[in-house]
């Protein structure tokens, strides 16, 4: 029995913490907020380089074959350094739907770099009267909305409820609306489709696989919440060292003292708890999407209260834009909406556990 | 990661096992709260010569002498909840004064005490709380006055749970008045029949008193009664905190606890419906579920720092502070869902489980209170775990509030 990270994996995560340290520095990032969209091709590149988009890929089409604890150590260092990158949706949750349904060809183009996949869910999650999409023939029509992992995106891999499709970016048909998030680190789009020419992926299993994709993606965003709020902490407690009030270190208020021990009491938990319900995807089937749930309801409430307690510690600085700290304060707020939030998520879990009324 | 148990740890899983369907029904039960019965006295020594207590104490004092294994603690204590049945005996004298004496005591108080504490024929209580000295222990007053082969004891102690059953006590006193507060105390242990000590029940908001108040008046115990030297008493004392931590719970007892409100939310119904189906209710209740679950990875991941003699860290300092509060909180929800049949208690008509959810609610905000309260974890976390400054000390007898 052994509980934690292996040495491979504490490596891989601290190649691509050091990585983005320098790549993802908060300057660059506001670059890529204020419209330059260079940086996410950037780090495209420099992931690359370090074998990050193959890590979810099989190995018989040239990927790394590795798991979704993995694929959670990067999503975690993401989350820490708000970097712009489609790992989460085009590396992993794209990636897991298309393993799961047995799509060799789709998955060797995105080996070599010909395919990235934005993905679609929202609808198979919770959809409103206005979206969702409709197969007809070769064709497909209708809203997806919040599409995620759109930077760099060659295509979209869609849901049409109960079955996964496949259509081109800028195709004849496609209408993309970019939207205006809280959270400007990572592109969201809504797309509009008239009968835009689809393919349908491989395998009869689309519910089995969309059903994966789902819990992967809640466990990776809330890895990318757990690093951005473990950042949102070092942070806080740094400033309180340096910043002086009645001749001292506000550092040495209890009242101070005291909101960031709550912040770490509460956050370190889910540290072990995101690697098991990472874990239980590869190795515990029946716990994985009951995991999934808890794992990403629970880190959102926790990622709330350290967001919002983090931007108290810095005092007004925190409320300005001269330190950057909401940049970490909306990506997790966006997190915690994206495929499920906590209510939603704790009603599936008791669904799946029988307590449904 | 790796869940599974290696061939070693089956094989001492299937053993312990056969253990307990073969020795089960000499065990007490769980309802059996004395200290010393026969059929507890008699399971404690099976256990000490299975070595499912006392396993890594020495042979010579009485313990099993194993090498320290986190992985087969942690397999022991869950097959004892398995199967119901009680562990070994944990009193403060086994869990505390042992490990102090057998780093600090001497030849004779090793001999004279591990071996009759370990069976759990000599109980103990500690006396370390004072009524002026609690958060800031250091501060305690009780005083010890050399007098020949003597040390005079008068002062009073207050929080000592099983003060009324104890032939013993390890205490905390101050020797030396003139020292700095840290260096004055020093580390004895008292006879409970020396004349001059009155123990008085403390009543809590309970209806129990789980705890007592302890007086001394010029209570006479032999000088030799020292363990340490004079003035270090503060450091014998903490000496024994690095072994407490060693003490790892059941990372699986929130959940237990959990699933017993699930089952109450299954079985009570409410105009017909069962308060499962409430969607407020059950939303609550996974929300508990979900911090109780990642307690239960915490503690995972402590019981693999612990295996392999690493530091717990964060990890292990948040575990009184979320623990006491995580179960607080599933006790708040229990007595909620059964709306007014929560508020009966004891043996009152219709109660259920005979108001054990009041007493758990009580009781863990006692637990959030006592050993070293909330605020004072918060400080610990704070400064061992985030290395923020202490909180610098106001110049004596210059603070004053109003």
């Amino acid at each position: 029995m052994y509980f934690g990270l292996s040495e491979d994996q504490l490596m891989l995560q601290d190649s691509v913490g050091r990585y983005l340290e320098g790549a993802s520095e908060l300057e660059e990032v506001r670059k890529f907020v204020d419209g330059d969209g260079a940086l996410a091709e950037t780090l495209q590149k420099g992931l690359e380089e370090l074998g990050v988009p193959f890590v979810l890929l099989p190995e018989a089409q040239g990927g790394l074959g590795m798991g979704v604890l993995e694929a959670a150590l990067i999503s975690e260092m993401l989350g820490r350094h708000v970097s712009p990158s489609a790992f989460t949706a085009a590396y992993g949750i794209a990636v897991i739907g298309l393993r799961e349904a047995g799509d060799e060809d789709w998955l060797s183009q995105i080996a070599s770099g010909s395919a990235r996949m934005g993905v679609g869910l929202t609808e198979a999650i919770g959809g409103r009267d206005d979206a969702g999409l409709t197969i007809s023939g070769d064709t497909v029509s209708g809203r997806a909305s919040f599409v995620m992992g759109a930077d760099g995106a060659t295509h979209f891999l869609l849901t049409t409820g109960d079955q996964l499709v496949v259509v081109e970016r800028g195709a004849k048909g496609v209408s993309e609306t970019q939207l205006t998030t809280i959270d400007r680190t990572r592109t969201v789009l809504t797309l509009d489709l008239d009968n835009v020419a689809a393919s349908v992926v491989a395998g009869n299993n689309h519910a089995e696989a969309q059903r994966k994709m789902i819990d992967v993606g809640r466990v990776l965003l809330a890895a990318d919440s757990l690093g951005a709020a473990a950042m949102m902490l070092e942070k806080a407690v740094e400033y309180s060292k340096d910043r002086d009030q009645f001749n001292r270190p506000i550092a040495s208020f209890q009242a101070v003292k005291h909101m960031c021990a709550e912040m770490a009491a509460k956050l370190e938990p889910c540290r072990a708890m995101i690697w098991y319900a990472a874990y239980a995807q590869d190795h515990v089937p029946e716990e994985a999407s009951l995991m999934a749930c808890l794992a990403k309801s629970h880190m959102q409430e926790v990622g709330k209260f350290v967001a919002r307690t983090a931007t108290e510690v810095h005092g007004g600085m925190g409320f300005t834009d001269l330190l950057g700290l909401h940049y970490w304060f909306k990506r997790i707020g966006a997190n915690r909406q994206l495929l499920g939030g906590p209510e939603k998520l704790r009603a599936e879990a008791a669904e799946l556990q029988g307590w449904a009324g | 990661m790796d869940l599974n148990f290696t061939q070693e740890y089956e094989d001492f899983r299937a053993e312990v096992r056969s253990f307990l369907a073969s020795n089960k029904d000499k065990a007490p039960s769980h309802a059996d709260r004395s200290v010393r019965s026969e059929k507890r006295l008699a399971w404690q020594k099976i256990l000490l010569e299975n070595g499912y207590a006392a396993r890594t104490h020495p042979k010579e004092y009485g313990g099993y002498g194993a090498e320290p294994d986190a992985l087969k603690a942690r397999i022991i204590a869950e097959e004892f909840a398995r199967a119901g049945v009680p562990g070994g005996m944990a009193g403060q004298g086994i869990n505390m004064l042992v490990p102090t004496l057998l780093e600090l005591g001497t030849d004779e108080q090793k001999e004279k005490y591990i071996k009759p504490t370990l069976s759990g024929e000599m109980v103990w209580c500690q006396g370390y709380s004072e009524p002026g000295a609690g958060s800031d222990l250091a501060s305690l007053r009780t005083a010890a006055v050399v007098d020949g082969d003597d040390f005079v004891i008068n002062g009073q102690k207050i929080w000592t749970s099983t003060a009324q059953f104890a032939d013993m006590m390890f205490c905390l006193v101050r020797t030396e008045p003139d020292a700095p507060k840290h260096q004055g105390i020093s580390y004895i242990l008292i006879d409970m029949n020396t004349p001059g000590i009155e123990v008085r029940p403390l009543m809590t908001m309970t209806g129990f008193a789980e705890f007592n108040e302890v007086f001394f008046t010029d209570v006479r115990v032999p000088v030799t009664s020292i363990v340490g030297q004079r003035g270090e008493g503060w450091m014998v004392a903490n000496a024994t905190l690095t072994h407490e931590r060693g003490m790892l719970g059941d990372p699986d007892a929130a959940l237990s606890r959990l699933r017993a409100i699930a089952e109450i939310m299954k079985k009570e119904h409410i105009d017909g419906k069962p308060l499962i189906d409430d969607a407020v209710y059950r939303d609550r209740l996974v929300r508990l579920q979900a911090e109780a679950q990642a307690m239960k990875m915490n503690g995972m991941r402590l019981t693999t720092l612990a295996s392999e003699k690493k530091s717990s860290g964060m990890a292990g300092l948040l575990v009184k502070l979320q623990g006491c509060e995580l179960n607080h909180q599933m006790a708040e929800l229990a007595i909620d869902v059964m709306g007014e049949y929560g508020m009966l208690y004891e043996d009152s008509p219709f109660s259920r489980d005979k108001g054990m959810w009041q007493t758990h609610y009580m009781f863990d905000l006692g637990m959030i209170i006592g050993g070293g309260s909330a605020q004072i974890q918060k400080n610990i976390i704070s400064e061992r775990g985030l290395g923020m400054p202490r909180e610098p000390k106001p110049t004596p007898g210059t603070f004053k509030a109003n």
